[in-house]
């Protein structure tokens, strides 16, 4: 049931999108995402369906994969839609009772739905085809300018790789502590909001004590390993462009060229 | 193995050709259980052995309906507890699960309140809470000292041992212990496994005990199961499973230290009977191969 929480879920295979440089998709899914939001209209929609479709095609990860992302943000999308739909002034389409749904409404709806899940397949298609080390190393690299500005660019890379790292962890370990309070007659799925609430703590304060107790361990492992910040620190194997990133790149502005002629003339 | 349903009855838990497979979608999938088919009758004490990995805790998980099985049945007292009228509570209630580090379970203040939490859930009333709070914990020997006492001050060993008085505090008709040694130091483990023999000594209930040490639970247990790669490939009495040593360390297993050392007493010249499993009949074994030596001479 936790395990349907794709992001941050690395799905291990072969493909051409999960060897590019981690700069290159954090860069596309940015330029993605803003795409999104600019030059709007149904041309354009289809521009980014068929570019997503196409990356996840080369990507080489089972579409269901993209779609159980969905599922944590369908309560979003639905609430999204219904505000949407009924809160738009306008020309009035249909009318029950006292909700009425507009032209403009329909077109947001459907829209801003679209545009949903477009940005969270997308950023599915990132976080999927790139372990997390690989991400908050692009970031790091790709950020460093910001270091001019005093912005400690290192440490939030690691935070963020560490945060990333657990996510997994945590699931797991919740799971277990979950199944270990059901066997002792736990019940976490019936009765009111306050009864719910109250069943969580048996779950909640193990999991902190053991969230605590792995943040402590790690600390110490990396002290022992002599980590000392991002100073002088050198990678094994640190990011360079290729062929295929810069490649990459071009696809992206063609991308974006497409997107924008479409979304003007259109 | 198909039985009829009288006989059902009459074990305590059937297991029938159950395969399990975690996260079917994965690029990485296999099947963490294989067919696996058998019978627990009442009163018996089981070892489960088998290397990291072989499906232990998986298999544990199904016994008390917290894993559904991808295909075959369970039947608890002659009834499929997955049937959709099966109460699943009461089953949790009657087959105890001690996990895996059962001490990353405790959240109560204090000792004695965690110990009444399983109890409190099946809807006992207070004082019958207590009464079977404080008949577990003098059950595994925590003091009552102890019983104010933060949960999380305790020793390893000491959770552990709340921890299992949490289980066993909703008096379980089966007890499924998953590696109750893990990590603690050789003294430790012997107390608990100790503690857990009483236990099961007293008050003839069923004990599954799970670990990977032929060691903890070749001095112990009626029938040893030895899984290996999701499947059971072994399922008798000590003595018998310890004549395949051989096979056993193929499997990273191996027998207990006895069974090496008898065999090597005896291809030496001794002679000892090595089918032996306990260190007190191995002593003697060896007494009196030392004895008939010394009548005969060599
Ligand atoms: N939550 C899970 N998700 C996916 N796969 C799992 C999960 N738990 C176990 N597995 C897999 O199922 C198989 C059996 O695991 P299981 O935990 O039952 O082994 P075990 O015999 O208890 O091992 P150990 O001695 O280490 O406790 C392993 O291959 C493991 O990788
Ligand atoms: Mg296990």
């Amino acid at each position: 049931m936790l395990r349907d929480i794709t992001l941050g879920q690395y799905y291990q295979t072969e493909s051409v999108i999960h060897r590019l440089d981690p700069r290159v998709k954090l860069a596309g899914t940015l330029l993605y995402i803003i795409s999104l939001f600019l030059f709007e209209n149904i041309a354009g929609y289809i521009v980014a369906a068929l570019f997503l479709a196409l990356v996840i095609g080369l990507s080489h990860v089972p579409f269901k994969f993209m779609v159980r992302g969905m599922k944590a943000i369908l309560f979003l999308l639905l609430i999204t839609v219904l505000f949407n739909l009924f809160l738009t002034p306008g020309e009035a389409l249909v009318s029950l009772w006292k909700l009425t749904i507009t032209r403009e409404g329909l077109h947001n709806a459907v829209f801003m739905a679209l545009r949903l899940c477009y940005l969270i397949i997308g950023s599915s298609v990132m976080t999927l085809t790139t372990t997390p080390n690989h991400l908050t190393d692009g970031m790091e690299k790709g950020l460093r300018p910001l270091k001019f500005f005093r912005v400690p660019v290192h440490e939030v890379a690691m935070i963020m790789s560490i945060a990333l790292r657990f996510i997994p962890i945590l699931l797991e370990e919740t799971d277990k502590i979950m199944k270990a309070q059901i066997a002792r007659g736990a019940d976490f799925e019936s009765g009111n909001l306050i009864k719910r609430a109250k069943a969580m703590v048996p779950l909640l304060v193990p999991l902190f004590i053991s969230a605590f107790r792995r943040a402590n361990d790690l600390a110490m492992a990396m002290e022992a390993r002599c980590y000392h910040g991002g100073e002088g620190r050198t990678k094994m194997k640190p990011l360079v462009y290729r062929r295929r990133d810069r490649l990459a790149y071009l696809c992206i502005l063609l991308y974006l060229g497409c997107k924008a002629t479409v979304g003007i003339l259109l | 193995m198909k039985l009829p349903r009288q006989e059902r009855n009459k074990m305590a838990l059937t297991v029938e050709h159950v395969s399990y497979i975690y996260d079917p979608d994965a690029p990485l999938s296999h099947k963490a259980l294989d067919d696996i088919s058998l019978t627990i009758p009442e009163g018996q004490f089981i070892g489960v052995i088998g290397h990291t990995g072989s499906g232990k805790s998986t298999l544990m998980q199904h016994l008390n309906g917290l894993v559904k099985a991808t295909s075959g049945h369970i039947y608890y007292g002659g009834r499929d507890i997955d049937a959709r009228d099966y109460d699943k509570k009461e089953l949790r209630s009657k087959v105890g699960l001690v996990f895996q580090y059962p001490e990353h379970q405790l959240f109560e203040v204090d000792v004695f309140s965690d110990v009444c939490f399983g109890p409190k859930n099946l809807g006992l009333e207070r004082g019958e809470v207590e009464r079977r709070a404080r008949e577990a914990l003098a059950k595994v020997g925590v003091p009552e000292e102890l019983y104010d006492q933060s949960p999380f001050d305790l020793s390893g060993g000491q959770k552990r041992r709340v921890a299992i008085a949490g289980v066993l505090a909703m008096q379980p008709e089966i007890l499924i212990l998953d590696e109750p040694t893990a990590g603690l130091d050789p003294k430790g483990r012997r107390e608990i496994l100790d503690q857990i023999r009483q236990l099961q000594t007293q008050t003839h209930i069923t004990i599954l005990l799970v670990s990977h040490s032929m060691d903890d639970v070749a001095e112990y247990v009626d029938r040893i199961i030895v899984m290996n790669g999701g499947k059971i490939v072994y399922d008798d009495i000590p003595r018998k499973i310890f004549k395949c040593y051989r096979e056993l360390e193929k499997m990273g297993l191996g027998a207990p230290q006895v069974t090496y050392i008898l065999h090597t007493l005896k291809e030496n010249g001794l002679p000892v009977d090595t089918d032996i499993t306990t260190i007190q009949e191995a002593a003697d074994s060896i007494m009196q191969a030392l004895d008939s030596f010394r009548i005969t001479g060599p």
